[in-house]
């Protein structure tokens, strides 16, 4: 194991901003740290890299406790916010920072150096000072420092949240590539669940400073452990319904809902992929009208209002709405294929319930 | 009353085009009243003051810089200058940066003796170092006993000018160091650099021109500083006499020329030190444009 966190709490001022928190990311892998803001996500990393100390807890690198080894010492690559690159110093001294601090000989520095820059793509932009660099070149040159000195581990906060969404797009294929060609250990903080999905191989979420759920990108999506998490990573659509005869209803969709009371309030979620939509009206049960669509690129999102005014939003590609010939306003068919029980009233979301397979519900069936 | 709207008419015929700008009239008012006010308040006795110094010609104006009365006040004044200056810096990056790095109880405390010599008159300020270590103050006994001079000899006058001058490091360092933030000292921390090195690579060439700045205004106060120095140093002739006293006892000794004289040391000394200052400025400004200019043509 390359990094364990046990039992981490940590209080600022007798709050907690992170409660209780273990798991460990083993050597080489690319994991990220995400939740929404306020989580305690960024805590986590600063108390890894020793800025911060854990109130209580334990932290381990490669099985050595380093609690109370300084940030100095723990051989960490900590890639800031907002870059933070001192501004009086060049894109050369910048980067030679780090290996200067700790006496690298001066022909093995400037290999380096070279090394980095020629890695990172910023010839040409050596003598410049950070105020005179692009954001994107700006986090290169951050990254080119931070990974210098070869840290155990790289750490980023933020690490794209401050660029333009074309150079985010480049910097998080950039990482991956980096990632892929250096294999060291990395740690990155974000909010944007796509980004999150795009570019770890292992995600760590958190809610209110508490682990909600770690786990791949595809286990997190497809087996969400509990609501917070299908919420959050994603759309989902939620629906708020009530037990009858077995059957939970909302409006005039129904759900299948074996031993459960009736009368009891039961929260169904499903994603927008679920919803299969047909332009022939009698394909499916529920009718719909067609109120808004929102181009996303490849794939299309479109807004569908039940007769009860009910919206639920649904997902297909750009082919399908042109073959079966949609538009704003026209009617359709549509049925939800699978669907998830997110919780049950009464009980504080166990992860037991929340991870109960998707029961697809076929035509008819039930109703 | 018929004037009346003939005269908005006209105002409103010459208002400018542009929404956001006064009509020409009282743009050109504003502009007379100032340059007019900084003309015959600011620019007038300084020319006044070289006029005045050259009246009777240079071979006086050069004897009067040239008397050993002179050349002892300007001694004591470098010398409390070069005291006070190296101290005040020192205090001054000590004062900011406890207050914007640390977090600690009677931090507004500190803040606001910081600013103390700004809002006490000098003369109260020369008065409050006589009263502790005058003959009859506090420590005066405690001082006469053991042949310690403060008062009336050169260690009241650094004390005093140390004083008058301790906020203009300080308060010019905090905004800077309170808008750069942690982060830069953060990122050198993770490098492995210890307090030290931090502070000497980072912190130190990040607020460079704020330290420059006010090291100017610090020198600039401690030479011309009279209140707080009149009321400590007793106005020994060749000995406590600071070059400010000393143009003021010339002047009373109906020497006008000689006070003008030595005055005028003083006036190029702070045109001097106004070039440095705007010099500073544009060159910052400069920086500034360049990293601009920059930031608009490369690729992103």
């Amino acid at each position: 194991m390359s990094i364990e966190l046990r039992n981490i709490t940590k209080q600022f001022g007798g709050v907690s901003a992170v409660n209780d928190v273990s798991f460990t990311v083993a050597d080489g892998q690319l994991v990220a740290l995400l939740g929404p803001s306020g989580c305690g996500k960024t805590t986590v990393l600063r108390m890894i890299s020793g800025l911060e100390a854990p109130t209580a807890g334990d932290i381990f690198v490669r099985g050595k406790r380093v609690n109370d080894v300084p940030v100095q010492k723990r051989n960490i690559g900590f890639v800031f916010q907002g870059y933070a690159l001192f501004r009086s110093m060049s894109v050369v001294d910048n980067i030679a920072f780090g290996l200067k601090i700790k006496r690298w000989p001066k022909a093995e520095r400037a290999a380096r150096v070279a090394e980095l820059i020629e890695l990172l793509d910023l010839n040409n932009l050596e003598q410049r000072l950070p105020h005179q660099l692009s954001g994107g070149q700006r986090q290169r040159v951050a990254l080119a420092r931070a990974l210098a000195p070869k840290p155990d581990v790289l750490l980023l906060d933020e690490p794209f949240a401050a660029v333009d969404a074309k150079i985010r797009q480049e910097l998080r294929e950039m990482l991956v590539s980096l990632h892929h060609e250096l294999n060291v250990t990395t740690i990155f903080v974000t909010h944007d669940q796509e980004e999150a999905m795009e570019v770890s191989n292992r995600i760590v979420i958190f809610d209110k400073g508490r682990l909600a759920q770690i786990g791949t990108p595809r286990e997190v999506y497809e087996e969400p452990a509990s609501e917070f998490v299908a919420r959050f990573v994603g759309v989902m659509n939620v629906l708020d319904c009530e037990v009858r005869d077995g059957v939970a209803r909302f409006g005039e969709l129904e759900f299948q809902a074996h031993g459960t009371a009736d009368g009891q309030r039961l929260r169904i979620g499903f994603r927008p992929y679920a919803v299969q939509v047909s332009n022939d009206l009698t394909a499916h049960r529920h009718r719909a009208v067609l109120r808004h669509t929102y181009f996303l690129g490849v794939l299309l999102r479109l807004e569908l209002e039940l007769p009860s005014g009910l919206i639920i939003r649904a997902r297909m590609s750009k082919e399908e709405y042109a073959r079966l010939n949609l538009a704003e306003g026209r009617e359709v068919s549509l049925q939800i294929r699978q669907y998830r029980v997110l919780s049950r009233e009464g009980e504080s979301l166990p992860p037991e319930v929340s991870v109960t397979h998707s029961l697809s519900l076929s035509p008819g069936e039930g109703i | 009353m018929a004037a009346i709207p003939k005269r908005q008419l006209t105002a409103g015929q010459r208002k400018s085009q542009r929404g956001t700008e006064e009509s020409p009239f009282v743009k050109w008012l504003l502009i007379t009243v100032a340059l007019l006010f900084s003309l015959v308040f600011l620019l007038l006795p300084l020319v006044n003051v070289f006029a005045q110094a050259f009246a009777k010609g240079f071979t006086v104006y050069w004897d009067a810089l040239k008397h050993p009365n002179t050349l002892s006040a300007m001694k004591l004044t470098l010398l409390v200058t070069a005291i006070c200056v190296p101290l005040n810096v020192l205090f001054g990056l000590a004062a900011a940066w406890a207050i914007t790095k640390f977090e600690f109880r009677g931090k507004s405390l500190l803040v606001t003796l910081i600013d103390l010599p700004f809002s006490v008159s000098p003369v109260v300020a020369g008065l409050m170092f006589v009263v502790l270590f005058g003959l009859q103050g506090y420590f005066g006994e405690w001082l006469a006993d053991r042949e310690i001079r403060i008062i009336f000899a050169v260690p009241g006058i650094v004390l005093a000018t140390l004083f008058v001058t301790f906020p203009f490091v300080a308060r010019e360092l905090i905004p800077i160091m309170q808008a750069a933030g942690s982060d830069q000292e953060q990122s050198a921390l993770t490098l492995g650099a210890n307090g030290w090195q931090t502070f000497w690579y980072v912190t130190l060439p990040s607020v460079k021109m704020g330290l420059l700045y006010g090291t100017i205004l610090c020198i600039a106060r401690c030479v011309g500083e009279f209140g707080a120095v009149s009321v400590v140093s007793g106005h020994i002739t060749g000995k406590t006499d600071t070059v400010p006293l000393h143009v003021e006892k010339l002047y009373n000794e109906y020497q006008g020329a000689a006070a003008f004289a030595v005055a005028s040391i003083l006036a190029l000394g702070a045109l001097l030190t106004l070039g440095l200052k705007t010099w500073l400025e544009w060159r910052e400004a400069k920086l500034e444009g360049l990293g601009q200019q920059a930031e608009a043509e490369v690729r992103p």
